[in-house]
Parts: structure tokens; C-alpha cells; sequence
């Protein structure tokens, strides 16, 4: 709180009243967008960001109706100016919270984009992509564009297409799967599609999508099985 | 002018696409690969595109006719080496070029033509006992 008066007799004294985005007010500026952001990492809510700026206007207000007792025209035109100020004072706070949030928001969306389409090596040639979550046309995007670059870099021709994770399947999401597969096919590897549930195969009949052209298995295990046979080798008991 | 060499090895033909194709080339591969598919009695085509990253319509086109044509001709053809890139742009243009058989690169194209050489083989040897 100390700073925030130092801060604002600084800006006063330099700046404009009206104008915050006056060089007089950097100090200021740069102190409440540097606390805000500390409280919006922290995990403050929104009004507790905003009620170190208001928590003034009481204090400051009292002062004022002491200062100027004698004289109420000029007492309300103080307290007038001074709501302005304290007011764009609490927008700046507000809006450099948001702006810290926003950023949280983008960095975490990165990095589910990047942890949510790993490609894994089952055997030699055999590789599964276990999709997790909703996919949209962003993902698929980069989903596709990993498998294909793993086939060619571990020499691949069998992909596991695993989609238990995946919530619902609709005529996109099933149009981006088979343009995978052909993608795929078209580098000389054939795909399996895994982990149809029940309520996702009757969608996809209710949706009227072929996916006739496509190998597709209950689930991993009988997919890994076929992918086995098809590389004509076998698991044997000891 | 640029002309894109054939070789022979054994019963197969290997095309390398090394450079930018157009029309004109294209029609020259398609009428000497067709020649040499009839002169060299090859059962198998190989055309390895490994070295090339773009691709259009066009070459999309061809590489399906060229299948066509051999397969009129009785000889298999393999697509090898396709770059993820090339892939995602045909499947985005719709070109998944069906009825053209593909393979990671040429080793992989060449096992595939051997077994289906080896299958048809097997079957007609089955027939004649």
C-alpha cells in the first residue's frame, strides 16, 4: 500500500490526471500490472485483484471530507475526479489480470496440444497413437503430421489408431480419422483404428460415415494381435 | 530436355523422380515406361518419390494413370518413399490414390512386389497340380 501512494503522488506530480497512459504514470502502471500479475499466478480471485485499488477510495475519501468541510461544491468535484482516477486505476488492475490469465490459458492449451499425441513403439514397425479428448481440426492436424513423421522415422508399416480417450466421434472427427489413414496409407503403412465404444460405433452408423475402407478392432489388444498375425509373427506361453 | 531414367532390376522397373514434373515429361515417362514395361516383360513397377516435396493434382493424376496403364500391362505398381508432407497435401487435395499400392521405401516396395509375385506364383503352380 505503500508503494501505491508513493506511485500515485509520483504520478500526480508527473502526469496528467486524466490521462493515464501519460509517461508520468509509468511507475504506477508498472507497479499495478507487476502486482496483479503476481496475484493472478498466485490464484487470487478477480474482485480480491481489484480491491487493493478500491480499498483506497474510503480512506482517501474521509480525508477529503475532512479537507474540505467548509466547502461541499468543491468537495463533490474532488471526489469526483478522484472515483475517475481510482476507478481507471482498478480497469488497469483488472485488465492486466485478465491479460496474465489469458496467457496461463494459451501456454496450457500448448502444452495439451503437445502432451496429448504422443506416438509409441509396440514392436518393431508396430506403432500406436493413442488419442486422448476431444479432437478438433487443429489436433488432428498435428496428430496426423506426428504419425507420419514416427513411420518414417522408426520405418513403420503398421499404425494403431487408439481412440478409447477420444468423448465422441462426429462426421468431422471421423473424416479427419480416415484422411489419417489415407495419409498414411499413402506412405506404404496401414492404420487400425481401436477402441470404438459401443455408443461411438452406433454414432457412427447413425451419422451414415463409411468407415468400411478402414481395418477398426473393439479395442488395443485385438488390434495389437491382428498387427502381429499381419507381420506373421506370434505370441507363444513359456 | 530432362528425361527420367528407367532402370531394370531383375523383373521390376525403378523410376526415380529427381526432378520437378510436367506435363510433358510426364507424358515421355508414362509412353517409354509403358514401352519398357512391354520390351522388358517387368512384372513390377517401382517409382520412388522420396526426393520430391511438393507434389499438385497433377502428379497425383499421373502417378494413378501410370498404375492404370501398368496394371493393363500386368505389372504391379508400388509408390515408395512418400515424404508426410506430400501425404497430407494429396489426402487434403482428395487424391488418396486408391487402386496404387504404397511402401515405405524402396526395400519395403520390392519385398511387397516379391510376395505378391510369390502368392500369384504359388496360386498358379496350385492350379497346374
Amino acid at each position: 500500500m505503500h508503494d501505491f501512494v508513493l506511485a500515485l503522488k509520483q504520478g500526480l506530480a508527473n502526469g496528467k490526471i486524466d490521462d493515464l497512459d501519460d509517461a508520468g504514470w509509468a511507475s504506477m502502471r508498472s507497479m499495478l500490472t507487476n502486482l496483479s500479475r503476481q496475484r493472478a499466478t498466485q490464484g487470487f480471485t478477480p474482485a480480491e485483484t481489484a480491491i487493493f485499488v478500491f480499498s483506497f477510495k474510503p480512506v482517501l475519501f474521509n480525508q477529503l471530507r475532512q479537507a474540505y468541510r467548509d466547502d461541499p461544491a468543491s468537495l463533490a468535484e474532488e471526489i469526483l475526479t478522484s472515483t475517475e482516477l481510482l476507478d481507471k486505476l482498478g480497469l488497469l488492475t483488472m485488465e492486466a489480470y485478465q491479460k496474465t490469465r489469458e496467457a496461463v490459458i494459451v501456454r496450457q492449451q500448448q502444452e495439451m496440444l503437445e502432451l496429448s499425441t504422443p506416438v509409441v513403439e509396440l514392436w518393431t514397425g508396430i506403432l500406436a497413437l493413442p488419442l486422448i479428448g476431444t479432437l478438433d481440426s487443429a489436433r488432428t492436424q498435428i496428430v496426423m503430421q506426428n504419425l507420419l513423421e514416427a513411420i518414417v522415422a522408426r520405418g513403420a508399416d503398421l499404425a494403431i489408431i487408439d481412440i478409447t480417450g477420444v468423448p465422441t466421434v462426429d462426421t468431422l472427427v471421423a473424416q479427419h480419422l480416415l484422411k489419417t489413414v489415407a495419409a498414411a496409407r499413402l506412405m506404404g503403412a496401414e492404420c487400425i483404428i481401436s477402441g470404438i465404444r459401443p455408443q461411438i460405433a452406433q454414432t457412427i452408423i447413425h451419422l451414415g460415415v463409411d468407415l468400411g475402407s478402414v481395418i477398426t478392432k473393439a479395442n488395443l489388444a485385438d488390434a495389437f494381435r491382428l498387427a502381429l498375425k499381419k507381420k506373421r509373427l506370434a505370441v507363444a506361453s513359456v | 530436355m530432362d528425361r527420367i531414367p528407367i532402370l531394370k532390376l531383375g523383373h521390376f522397373l525403378l523410376v526415380t523422380i529427381q526432378v520437378d514434373m510436367h506435363d510433358r515429361l510426364a507424358l515421355v515417362l508414362q509412353e517409354e515406361l509403358t514401352a519398357r514395361i512391354v520390351s522388358d516383360r517387368a512384372r513390377g513397377v517401382l517409382i520412388d518419390i522420396s526426393s520430391l516435396d511438393i507434389v499438385d493434382s497433377f502428379i497425383g493424376r499421373m502417378l494413378s494413370n501410370i498404375a492404370g496403364m501398368a496394371r493393363v500391362l500386368d505389372a504391379e505398381t508400388v509408390v515408395v518413399g512418400m515424404q508426410p508432407s506430400v501425404a497430407i497435401t494429396l489426402v487434403e487435395l482428395g487424391l488418396s490414390l486408391p487402386g496404387v499400392r504404397t511402401a515405405l521405401n524402396v526395400d519395403r516396395g520390392m519385398d511387397l512386389l516379391k510376395a505378391s509375385l510369390d502368392v500369384e506364383g504359388e496360386a498358379a503352380s496350385g492350379q497346374d497340380g
